[in-house]
């Protein structure tokens, strides 16, 4: 509790002490009216303040203004009738206070939790200086200098390791719970825990850049992208508490009046206590809280995981999708190409090799830095000229004076070179020497350990279909379809006519069903901003998947997908759940209010416990253990 | 131009009506209100100075909850 709600909860206490002795018969008539009167003005001065205020701001519908007039107006009925009973309306009050303060503690709690999950800003770094290590902030350090971490300690910034070994905990990022080992040279990102060695890392980015701050931010603008709900819910408490107070107008007047002009006794004061009541249920807090507090929770929840979100609105999509598309590369394979074979060479093995890891020197391509990698040396680009990249195809590049093309069936196609075709699944990368063919390199990429179980698992989580693209040859792209077990394959693609193919399969979907794409993040931008939903993994590290994606897995573990959308369903249960309650409750209560069977009492009840049990409920989506 | 604020607010709906009070304010193309992360994000309009518009965001936000606070 915050000082604010202590002095809440010391009014209310007050408050309600005072009633209590208010309602002792045995004082005097006068002495019990200064009590009743005391009680109510230490718990709703405030509101009372504030409705004035609202009126004079032409703010008239605020649950301020709701609260003060049903309040007034019951002790006004009471005066009326003589009665001498104010109970009721200071209760009200009293409830109504004690409903805010329970959902001003509970929001704060859960902010709190859902803080608390993604307390990975680290607060310092330790930098040298002259022998000594020196805590400072880490925004100060600029990229390039060499900051120490200890073990226990948050790595601050991201960087490559100069020297030391360790075991990093990613699990604060990625959800990941088995701790990576690191060496000198490797890559660390920020907002991971080093939990054995010292580290001496070079930073390679400012604070505002790394890894951390951007996720950090990442999370907490999520909720500015508003969900359909979400919307939904806002535009109905604009109009939902206008039509409430026109309605209690309504009940107020009409029926009196048509009772006078049936000749009947009017009854006002029956029918101003009924509309009284219908002023107390007509705040809108219940739903207005619960919807985004879920949303939030749901998020919250996901990134515990390593599951990030970038919005309500795509959690939302998350959970109606029913078809999804994989780009092969990186999300059902690992995406390390590793050269696997080299047949009908005309050259020597290594010769045909170094012709086609020079020609592809130029490319960040995967295949061409497994071309590289199995080159074994950096190559030398002065060997290098005329490089022309043909995309979806290869390239062409003059090497030693001889022109290379290094591509697959299309490229010799182009060049018009008969080749010899591999049947072996993978990649192949045919080799030209001046028009001549040399041979071809095999290429191939290892499938997931785990990517059957996860089709399955998607399956289960209610999606219709699973799609391959791949620009493999239709022989590797079967072979692996039917391997881990996926609807449909595409084959042959080129980058430009997956985003071709995904529009295509979005026309022809109805709009209910959405279709997801998942990639790593990599040449595939334009493919995740077109679908329903992009799903970027593997993106610890990469910013270009950050970016373009809507929902990001920091690791590459397949299973993610259908743990996201699942997160994404139970988020959205609990969300429709609160909504549908929250409507119920409050028009049953309306009812039964204008027809005389529930009085203020049980409206102010009503109105404080469906709060209280929406914002409960609302916080089962920070649980994502057992789905 | 998209900055984003920390706010303070008490109730759920009050958030709702900041949202509608700084959408409304000259110089501000968007705005939308997180209640539970209390941030206000305001995408000004082109050319518009925003310290001097987040001083009318904050008066009009006051209008329609005079408990709130734009911290800016």
């Amino acid at each position: 509790m915050n000082r604010k709600q202590k002095k809440m909860l010391v009014r209310i206490v007050v408050s309600a002490v005072l009633l209590l002795l208010a309602n002792l018969r045995v004082l005097p008539f006068p002495v019990r009216c200064v009590l009743y009167a005391a009680s109510y003005g230490i718990v709703g001065w405030d509101i009372l303040r504030k409705a004035a205020m609202g009126i004079g701001n032409g703010q008239v519908f605020d649950e301020n203004f709701l609260m003060a007039v049903a309040t007034l107006g019951a002790i006004a009925l009471a005066i009326v009738e003589r009665s001498g009973d104010f109970n009721e309306a200071v209760a009200v009050m009293l409830f109504y206070q004690i409903g805010e303060l329970f959902q001003g503690i509970a929001v704060g709690r859960s902010r709190r939790s859902i803080g608390a999950l993604m307390d990975i800003r680290p607060d310092y770094a330790n930098i040298e200086d002259g022998g000594m290590l020196r805590q400072v902030d880490p925004e100060e350090v600029a990229p390039g200098s060499v900051i120490v971490i200890q073990p226990g300690e948050r790595i601050p910034l991201d960087g490559f390791i100069v020297d030391g070994t360790s075991a990093v905990d990613t699990a604060a990022l990625t959800g990941e719970s088995l701790p990576r080992d690191v060496k000198a040279g490797d890559e660390v990102v920020s907002g991971c825990i080093n939990l054995t060695g010292v580290l001496r890392v070079q930073t390679t980015r400012a604070y505002g850049e790394s890894t951390v701050a951007r996720i950090l931010e990442l999370v907490e603008n999520s909720s500015s992208r508003k969900s359909r709900s979400e919307n939904f819910i806002s535009r109905f408490a604009r109009v939902y508490t206008p039509a409430v107070v026109f309605g209690a107008l309504a009940l107020a007047l009409l029926p009196p009046i048509v009772r006078l002009a049936l000749g009947q006794d009017a009854l006002w004061s029956v029918w101003c206590y009924r509309a009284l009541t219908f002023l107390v249920i007509s705040c809108p807090c219940a739903l207005v809280i619960s919807i985004p507090l879920g949303f939030f929770a749901g998020i919250g929840g996901a990134s515990r995981e390593g599951i990030l979100v970038k919005g309500s609105n795509y959690l939302e999509t998350l959970s109606k999708v029913k078809t999804v598309v994989f780009d092969k590369t990186g999300t059902i394979t690992r995406g390390v190409f590793e050269v696997s074979g080299i047949h009908h060479s005309s050259l020597s093995d290594d010769k045909l090799l170094e012709y086609a890891a020079l020609a592809e020197c130029a490319s960040s391509h995967p295949i061409s830095q497994s071309l590289r990698r199995a080159y074994g040396a950096e190559p030398d680009r002065s060997r290098v000229r005329d490089i022309e990249e043909r995309s979806g195809r290869g390239v062409l590049a003059t090497v030693d004076g001889v022109r290379v093309a290094a591509g697959n069936d299309k490229l010799m196609d182009e060049l018009g070179v008969p080749f010899i075709p591999c049947r072996s699944a993978g990649t192949v990368i045919h080799i030209a020497l001046d028009g001549e063919y040399a041979g071809h390199i095999l290429i191939a990429d290892a499938e997931k350990d785990d990517v059957r179980e996860a089709l399955a698992a998607l399956r289960a989580a209610g999606v219709e279909k699973t799609v391959m693209l791949t620009g493999d040859a239709e022989s590797a792209a079967k072979q692996v379809a039917e391997r881990v077990g996926i609807d449909e394959y595409r084959s042959g693609l080129l980058p430009g006519d997956k985003v071709a193919l995904v529009e295509q399969m979005l026309e022809a979907s109805d709009g209910r069903g959405k279709l997801a794409f998942v990639g790593d993040g990599i040449n595939d931008a334009p493919v995740l901003s077109r679908a329903d939903i992009g799903i970027a993994m593997g993106a610890l590290g990469s910013d270009a998947a950050i970016e373009a994606a809507d929902v990001v897995l920091m690791d590459d573990d397949p299973m993610k997908i259908s743990r996201a959308i699942a997160i994404a369903r139970k988020c959205l249960r609990i969300v429709y759940q609160n909504i549908v309650f929250a409507l119920a409750v409050k028009l049953i209560c309306l009812l039964l209010g204008a027809l005389g069977l529930a009085g203020m009492w049980a409206a102010i009840f009503a109105d404080v416990g469906v709060m209280v049990l929406a914002v409960l409920n609302a916080m089962r989506a920070l649980n994502t253990k057992n789905l | 131009m998209k900055k984003s604020y920390k706010i303070e607010v008490d109730c759920a709906n009050c958030a709702n009506l900041m949202e509608q009070a700084a959408k409304k304010t000259p110089g501000v193309a968007d705005a939308s209100v997180s209640f539970m992360a209390l941030k206000m994000t305001v995408d000004f309009a082109e050319g518009a100075d925003p310290a001097k518009v987040m001083k009318d965001v904050l008066k009009a936000c006051r209008k329609v909850e005079p408990d709130c606070e734009i911290f800016f």
